[in-house]
């Protein structure tokens, strides 16, 4: 009976994953990236945003992570395309979310901006993470937002 | 493997980067350079990144480390051609790249260097620097 | 932290099962019955449509206006199943609401007001009553129940109506918006080397950053390394827009220029401080005309008077 606002939802158009294992698929995916957002029309500057956020969560993927896959979609709501980055790995996790979160801290030898830079690129950061189990990240970046 | 070419230019050294570097052509670019500024005895490193669409926080760790190291062994380091989107994502990403001198374009960057350094040959034409040195 | 509440649907259509709390509707009779009187509907919404004194004969022709009604019955009609319930969002109803969508933002443009639209739905919800009445004499209660369903099914397509005729307003404005933010930031060459951009009007972070952007763009365009950004024309300045100017300075000098903020008014000054915002990374002048002045100076330039009358 009820009518459904559909500006709310979020629908996934299309799909692609992508393995990374070593740092060349890094590059691979970095163009993967940039080839889905062009096709959305995302503008230079937020497709430069998106990339570089990537490129942060691909390096902590295969640096802390071991590796693990990229999920790449394009997502719409309403009006407006976005692309949406799903970064899962099966590593150690991060004991302490809001600790990894912070500016300047780092377990590695980092400057520590990867996480906290990356939220501070995109529209939407979701991150998960079990000790032991792995850690997912989801990244969202509307074409104009 | 690959490599990015050094080419040596009187007292200075130009970098043109071609490509979007992944870590590994990064961290040899680093060691290579400062290699370089060491044997040639360089007092200036120019390196354009005009070509270059995506720089994250390492890639702006490995330009802030040219920086530093080229300055213990005497040399400044000046990039030139950031695009604006890569400025702009640099900023928001929280990597203002204190420390390290920028210029528009190599023309431009060159007229920096030779304003800061003092060139100890005497025929170099000293001429008046076009841009300050706006970055520090 | 976690503002990911998205849902994913992959077909609108799969979840319609939370709606079946209402079994389904219309007996196979009415639909069987609608679908015969379709004509006679069609007749009388039109009878209706004509009589009605905010008809807008100067929008839409009588011909015109015959066509679309009859397109959209014919929709509802072949759409009224009896599998389908009154979820406007199941398959079935797709074809029904792509219709009325296309009429709504049509009339939209074309000016219609909501009540005019509202009245070309609610004369046929009258056509569809009125034949059910005629047809059913000997069953009251069927009547009622019938009844109800068809103006259960109404009232949903009107909601769609005026939604879709809502948006196709927001469309119009939110285009018009975009404009404004484009025509509002021109970038102007001042001497060679040395651009202005006059900002006039609220900065916020959307503004900021097509200001951003263009700066940018012409600062490699025109190859200059001078920017003064003009903010006479800004009402105010709150940290939020504080930050955005401190990003767009910091920006332009990783491109290898320098940005100059001038046009800050005393009251600007105060509010600076008072909010405890830091710009003293930041060149700052009070005038555009000072900001000119510095510029000169930093690029080794000199305006002089000519002390002696030249002959030309």
């Amino acid at each position: 009976m009820k009518i459904k606002k559909l500006p709310k939802m979020i629908i996934s158009l299309n799909k692609d994953s992508i393995p990374v294992s070593k740092e060349q698929d890094a590059v691979f995916l970095k163009n993967r990236v940039r080839e889905v957002a062009v096709k959305i029309k995302m503008g230079l500057v937020n497709q430069t945003r998106l990339i570089t956020a990537a490129s942060e969560l691909v390096r902590n993927m295969l640096r802390y992570g071991n590796g693990g896959i990229c999920l790449i979609e394009v997502v719409s709501s309403g009006r407006i395309n976005g692309v949406r980055l799903t970064f899962s790995d099966k590593g150690p996790g991060i004991a302490d979310i809001s600790q990894a979160m912070r500016d300047g801290f780092s377990t590695g030898k980092s400057l520590g901006l990867g996480l906290p830079g990356a939220k501070r690129l995109v529209n939407e950061f979701d991150i998960k993470s079990k000790v032991g189990e792995g850690t997912t990240i989801t990244i969202l970046k509307w074409a104009n937002g | 493997m690959d490599k990015i070419p050094i080419l040596r230019m009187g007292a200075f050294l130009l970098v043109t980067i071609q490509v979007d570097l992944y870590d590994r052509l990064a961290l040899n670019l680093e060691a290579d350079l400062v290699q370089t500024v060491n044997k040639t005895n360089a007092k200036g490193v120019l390196i354009d990144i005009s070509a270059v669409s995506i720089v994250d926080s390492f890639m702006g760790r490995i330009i802030g480390n040219i920086a530093g190291m080229s300055k213990i062994l005497d040399a400044e380091t000046v990039v030139v051609g950031m695009q604006p989107a890569v400025a702009i994502t640099l900023i928001e990403l929280g990597l203002p790249l204190k420390g390290v001198h920028t210029a528009l374009d190599v023309e431009k960057g060159m007229s920096l260097l030779k304003s800061m350094i003092d060139l100890s040959d005497p025929d170099e034409d000293q001429e008046a620097p076009e841009d300050d040195n706006f970055a520090e | 932290m976690s503002t990911f509440g998205l849902i994913q649907l992959h077909k609108p259509g799969s979840y319609s099962l939370t709606f079946n709390l209402y079994p389904s509707l219309m007996s196979i009779n009415t639909q069987q019955l609608l679908q015969k009187k379709k004509k006679n509907i069609l007749e009388l919404w039109m009878r209706n449509q004509l009589a009605d004194e905010g008809l807008r004969e100067d929008l839409i022709s009588n011909e015109e206006l015959r066509s679309q009604s009859e397109e959209l019955i014919t929709a509802l009609v072949s759409n009224l199943t009896a599998e389908n319930s009154v979820d406007l969002n199941s398959d079935e109803w797709s074809p029904v609401v792509e219709i009325l969508g296309g009429i709504a933002i049509t009339r939209a443009r074309q000016g219609f007001s909501p009540r005019e639209t509202g009245n070309f739905l609610f004369s046929l919800k009258e056509a569809l009553l009125e034949v059910l009445q005629e047809e059913i004499t000997n069953d009251p209660q069927a009547l009622f129940n019938e009844s109800i369903k068809i103006n259960r099914i109404m009232d949903n397509l009107s909601v769609v109506t005026f939604e879709t005729f809502i948006k196709g307003r927001e469309e119009v404005i939110l285009r018009q918006t975009d404009e404004i933010t484009e025509i509002s930031t021109p970038v102007i060459r001042l001497w060679d080397g040395i651009l202005a951009l006059p900002i006039i009007g609220t900065l916020d972070s959307a503004r900021t950053q097509v200001v951003m952007e263009n700066l940018l763009q012409e600062i490699v365009a025109t190859g200059s390394s001078i920017a003064i950004l003009d903010i006479s024309g800004v009402p105010a300045v709150d940290s939020l827009v504080a930050q955005h100017l401190i990003k767009t300075v910091s920006a332009t000098r990783l491109m290898g220029a320098e940005c100059i903020i001038s046009g800050i008014r005393p009251e600007i000054a105060q509010t600076v401080v008072h909010l405890g915002i830091d710009l003293s990374n930041i060149i700052t002048k009070a005038t555009l005309a000072s900001a000119l002045a510095y510029a000169f100076k930093s690029m080794r330039l000199e305006v002089r008077k000519i002390n002696t009358v030249q002959k030309f």
